[in-house]
């Protein structure tokens, strides 16, 4: 199974992600921002970082990269994709997940352990996990609050989008403790907190974030 | 050369915590009469010739604001 990581000027999670695919079971390939071609992956990853140095605004500039393109003609087929962090912001800005993510509410980067509610366990990435189930990964950011209109955030939680919500604090002021979204088909998922940091004892605080890398390798065989 | 300006802020319904930083630095300061600061980005753009508006906006609109959080105007002036 080919799992493509993507890797912009800028990106600083691209190495661990890859990590975290073969920890997994998975192949990864390394992707590169500017060119075309997706090398039959059978699913992708944004890593987390400061693409572009954020200018503009988080993720902007990285969502026009010539790859994203392929990536976004892809994913509405139905490829899986997963934005983590940086790659949720580059998701949003290029219009595969609904909202935005802006500058956290209390100004500050915030760095710690955090605790997640799985609410979504039907999804491209979350199927190794069941719904309700409460995992701890690092979330690390410092615009990752993320915000949309009131109508679209009621229309978002009717339709059951919202995959991990923030439990135990809300580390950014994101809306309704939104923590990461879906695409309708449940192919695509963004998050600002980081799995990919969360899958060996060693350097992680849990390895409760590997079952994103393990239940994309089942998603894929069943596409 | 031609210069057209696109003003960029936060929708109402979005919470501005950097201008709220600024007003609460202003209350400090002894400005109590300012009641609310918005923070937004201003980009002064250079064209060739004359400028296209729907080509323009469609910049503004796609690439220097963000339609999902952030409300655009441009302003077209020949200096």
């Amino acid at each position: 199974m080919r799992i493509g990581v993507i890797t912009f000027p800028g990106s600083l999670d691209d190495v661990d992600a890859a990590r975290a695919v073969r920890l997994a079971g998975g192949e990864p390939v390394a992707l590169w921002h500017a060119d075309d071609d997706l090398r039959d992956v059978d699913a992708v990853v944004l890593p987390g970082g400061f693409s572009y140095g954020d200018y503009l605004r988080a993720g902007a500039i990285a969502a026009r990269a010539p790859l994203m393109h392929s990536v976004v003609d892809r994913a509405r087929q139905g490829l899986p994709v997963l934005g983590i962090c940086n790659g949720f912001q580059v998701l949003c800005e290029a219009g595969l997940l609904p909202g935005a993510l802006t500058r956290n509410s209390h100004l500050h980067f915030r760095n710690r352990d955090q605790a997640l509610l799985v609410e979504r366990a039907d999804t491209a990435w979350t199927s190794s996990y069941v719904t309700g189930q409460r995992i701890v990964v690092p979330v690390k950011n410092g615009e990752g609050r993320y915000v949309a209109a009131p109508a679209d955030l009621d229309r978002l939680e009717g339709e059951g989008r919202v995959v991990v919500r923030y439990a135990g604090g809300n580390p950014n002021g994101s809306s309704r403790d939104i923590a990461g979204v879906t695409s309708a088909d449940g192919r695509v998922v963004g998050l600002m907190p980081h799995p990919e940091h969360a899958v060996e004892d060693l350097t992680g605080p849990s390895v409760d974030g590997l079952g994103f890398f393990t239940s994309v390798l089942v998603a894929a065989v069943a596409a | 050369m031609p210069q057209v300006v696109v003003d960029v802020v936060l929708k109402p319904e979005i919470s501005d915590p950097q201008g709220q930083a600024v007003l609460g630095a202003l209350g400090r300061l002894g400005h109590p009469g300012v009641r609310s600061v918005r923070q937004g980005k201003h980009f002064v753009l250079e064209v060739d010739g004359d400028p296209d508006e729907a080509e323009l906006r469609e910049i503004a609109e796609t690439l220097l604001a963000n339609p999902v959080i952030e409300d655009v105007e441009l302003h077209l002036r020949n200096d």
